[in-house]
């Protein structure tokens, strides 16, 4: 075994596990001078387990909501120290440490100027506690904590735009990526790091517990949520949107039969219809379809702002 | 070098002469002051820190712990509802054995919302694994600061200090004060060295899950560290002495006219300087009356307080906080000094006073004296108005 690997095999994710695959992408495409500060979460848990650890960087984790806060100390440490010009610092967690119990340390990170790249790994929902709903939890979803019932199916909002809401601050670079697309993440990674100020990066992690399909198929799932429009993978520079990955958009029928989640939608045409219109809307605003019919093949192709 | 400041000032000046490397809070009454003049002695170049201004006392926790981790002193201030919002983070900063400091400007809870003083705040987090020292005036407020960080950073104690100061009384008090000068607390208090630290020339993982086979051992060993802080807060104190002149004997307790005293009010906090007068009133004219004061809530020096009350035949316990559905905050401690022991007060009285502001008059304290009979009364308290509790209670 290998033991300057800076995420190192033999931790307890879950076979297929999206987020293991994404994390390790982040830190080496980060490098080794690189300080991590990590919510509690899956991640957290099945790297760190006492007296294990995955990490070949420095890595701390405090709580479930305040790795930007942290990472914030981290960083004014740095900047005291005169290391910060060396150092890169990562705050990162899941999508419910994000979006919803950590958005307000996460907002004052940004707000406040560090130079810290924040990692939001979007499984859409707790994953670690049970697959409970978040606010990045898609619409009609099946979660435990928005079940499927004779009157529900499933979640009834739609996903937060946290990036969105990031761009908002006003901050240098956003960036949405995939677990399915590794040399993505790599690339959005090393351009995030090389650019000082807050920089906020948001990746699709599948979950073949959470999600209900076999670990095997998760990069075909990864690349189906953005193959179909549902999770556009774009990149904003100083507020504009510099670029996407160009599709040739599938039904979002294709994404959503391959999950237990949405295994009650294959009956409900109307639900169908409005996913297929958030996946549109999405097509449309981020302009992600590819011209001239012939697919993009992962290359990346630049959009207008 | 003696000044005539207000408390918030004071602890700005000597914690600018700690020389930490981050500050973080967020603003909350009567705490303000303090990282106001702090802000300002950045700004004017005075103090070379990081200082960063966060959306919630959570967070100011956070980024200390975090700038802790990375192996540099910091400080952050709060009060109130604010201490009770960083409760999650600071349970964790002393589970990480980071050596921070910060200042409790005591003030009372909400509901109903009152900015003035009592302790409930910093009881409240007694369990927290923080040393809490508690001043009577502001001279010790900045001495158990100076102290705080020494304490806090030793290799063999490794926890974070709260040093409790009544909000208003002392905050926005004005007392002189002899503030050391630069020199004299470098050598008191040497750079912080850290035992780790987040570095990615030595990468290190910290804050790891601990299950069943694990977790046991890391609170056994905070309290064995809490055992030792009994014997090194006294060795802390004596160095103190010796580097600046004042001497607060073990630094835990101050024992005030005990010694042949028949009856002895047991307290913390600015208050003791009121209790003093009373007690100096009532010497002149023959009674048998003292004070003890206690310094340090956490640890809790029990042995001391059983060495020292063990003779005396009737004790008050005075609270500025209330354990709703127990017995008071202090006296438990005092009562349970002792239990199973030996030689005890005849009576443990226990009187809760001063709640959300209410003055503790020299009155206040001369009825606690009174009601020091034979007869032991649990949980009395003092200056109520019956014509309030009549109008929201009832007959």
């Amino acid at each position: 075994m290998e033991n300057n690997l800076l995420f190192r095999p033999g931790h307890t994710a879950c076979a297929g596990c999206g987020q293991a695959t994404a994390a390790r992408m982040v830190i080496e495409a980060a490098g080794a001078s690189t300080i991590v500060v990590n919510n509690t979460g899956c991640l957290e848990v099945f790297s760190t387990k006492y007296p294990d650890t995955a990490w070949g960087v420095p890595w701390i984790h405090s709580l479930f909501e305040n790795s930007a806060a942290v990472a914030s100390g981290v960083e004014a440490a740095l900047r005291y120290l005169g290391k910060k010009d060396t150092v890169n610092v990562i705050a990162q967690g899941g999508d419910g440490g994000t979006a919803d119990i950590g958005l307000q340390a996460l907002s004052g990170m940004l707000e406040r100027g560090h130079d810290i790249l924040y990692v939001c790994y979007d499984n859409e929902a707790y994953m670690n506690t049970g697959v409970q709903r978040s606010s990045l939890t898609p619409f009609a979803t099946n979660t435990t904590t928005s079940p499927v019932g004779k009157d529900s199916s499933g979640n009834i909002r739609l996903k937060k735009p946290l990036p969105e809401i990031a761009n908002a601050h006003g901050i240098p670079y956003v960036a949405t990526s995939s677990a399915a697309f590794p040399q993505d993440i790599q690339r959005k990674v090393k351009k995030a790091v090389s650019i000082k100020g807050p920089k906020y990066i948001q990746i699709h992690v599948p979950c073949p517990l959470g999600w209900h399909h076999q670990p095997q198929l998760a990069q075909q799932v990864g690349k189906l949520a953005v193959e179909t429009g549902l999770y556009p993978l774009i990149e904003y520079e100083n507020g504009n949107l510099i670029s996407v990955r160009k599709i040739q958009p599938k039904p979002v029928e294709e994404y959503l039969k391959t999950q237990g989640r949405f295994k009650h939608l294959l009956n409900n045409p109307e639900q169908v219809k409005i996913i297929q219109e958030i996946a549109n809307n999405n097509i449309e605003r981020y302009g992600l379809s590819a011209e001239g019919g012939t697919s993009s093949g992962g290359k990346l192709e630049m959009a207008a702002a | 070098m003696r000044e005539f400041v207000e408390g918030s000032q004071a602890i700005a000046e000597i914690v600018k002469l700690c020389r930490p490397g981050v500050i973080s809070a967020y603003p909350i009454t009567p705490q303000t002051h303090i990282v106001e003049a702090l802000a300002q002695m950045v700004a004017d170049g005075e103090l070379s820190c990081q200082f960063v201004n966060v959306e919630s006392e959570h967070s100011a926790a956070s980024v200390v712990l975090g700038a802790s981790a990375t192996g540099v002193r910091a400080f952050t201030a709060t009060s109130s509802q604010g201490l009770l919002y960083m409760a999650e983070v600071l349970f964790n900063i002393s589970g990480l054995r980071l050596p921070l400091v910060m200042t409790c400007a005591n003030r009372a809870i909400s509901a109903p919302i009152n900015i003035w003083n009592d302790q409930q705040d910093s009881i409240s987090l007694r369990d927290s694994g923080w040393v809490q020292l508690y001043a009577e005036n502001n001279q010790e407020a900045v001495d158990f600061h100076l102290m705080a960080y020494r304490i806090a950073e030793d290799k063999s104690i490794m926890l974070p200090v709260m040093v409790c100061m009544d909000g208003f009384i002392l905050t926005h008090g004005m007392e002189p004060v002899d503030m050391p000068e630069q020199e004299k607390v470098d050598k008191f208090l040497p750079p912080y060295k850290p035992l780790y630290k987040l570095d990615p020339a030595n990468p290190l993982t910290m804050g790891l899950l601990a299950d069943p086979d694990y977790y046991l051992e890391t609170r056994f060993a905070i309290q064995e560290t809490f055992k030792d802080l009994l014997k090194f807060i006294p060795k802390v104190n004596e160095e103190f002495k010796n580097h600046f002149g004042r001497d607060y004997k073990d630094g835990l307790v101050e024992e005030y006219y005990v010694k042949d005293a028949e009856k002895v009010i047991v307290a913390m906090g600015s208050v003791c300087g009121t209790i003093k007068q009373v007690v100096d009133g009532l010497r002149a004219k023959g009674k048998k009356v003292g004070l003890l004061k206690i310094i340090s809530y956490r640890p809790f020096p029990y042995a001391r307080v059983y060495e020292i009350l063990k003779d005396v035949p009737r004790v008050a316990v005075l609270d500025k906080a209330v354990s709703l559905g127990g017995y008071a905050p202090v006296a438990v401690e005092v009562k349970a000094a002792f239990c199973g022991k030996k030689k005890a007060p005849k009576v443990i009285s226990s009187f809760i006073a001063g709640l959300g502001g209410r003055d503790i008059t020299l009155e206040s304290i001369k009825e606690v004296f009174a009601k020091l009979t034979q007869r032991e009364i649990n949980l009395e308290f003092i200056d109520l108005k019956p014509e309030l509790i009549k109008e929201e209670y009832g007959e």
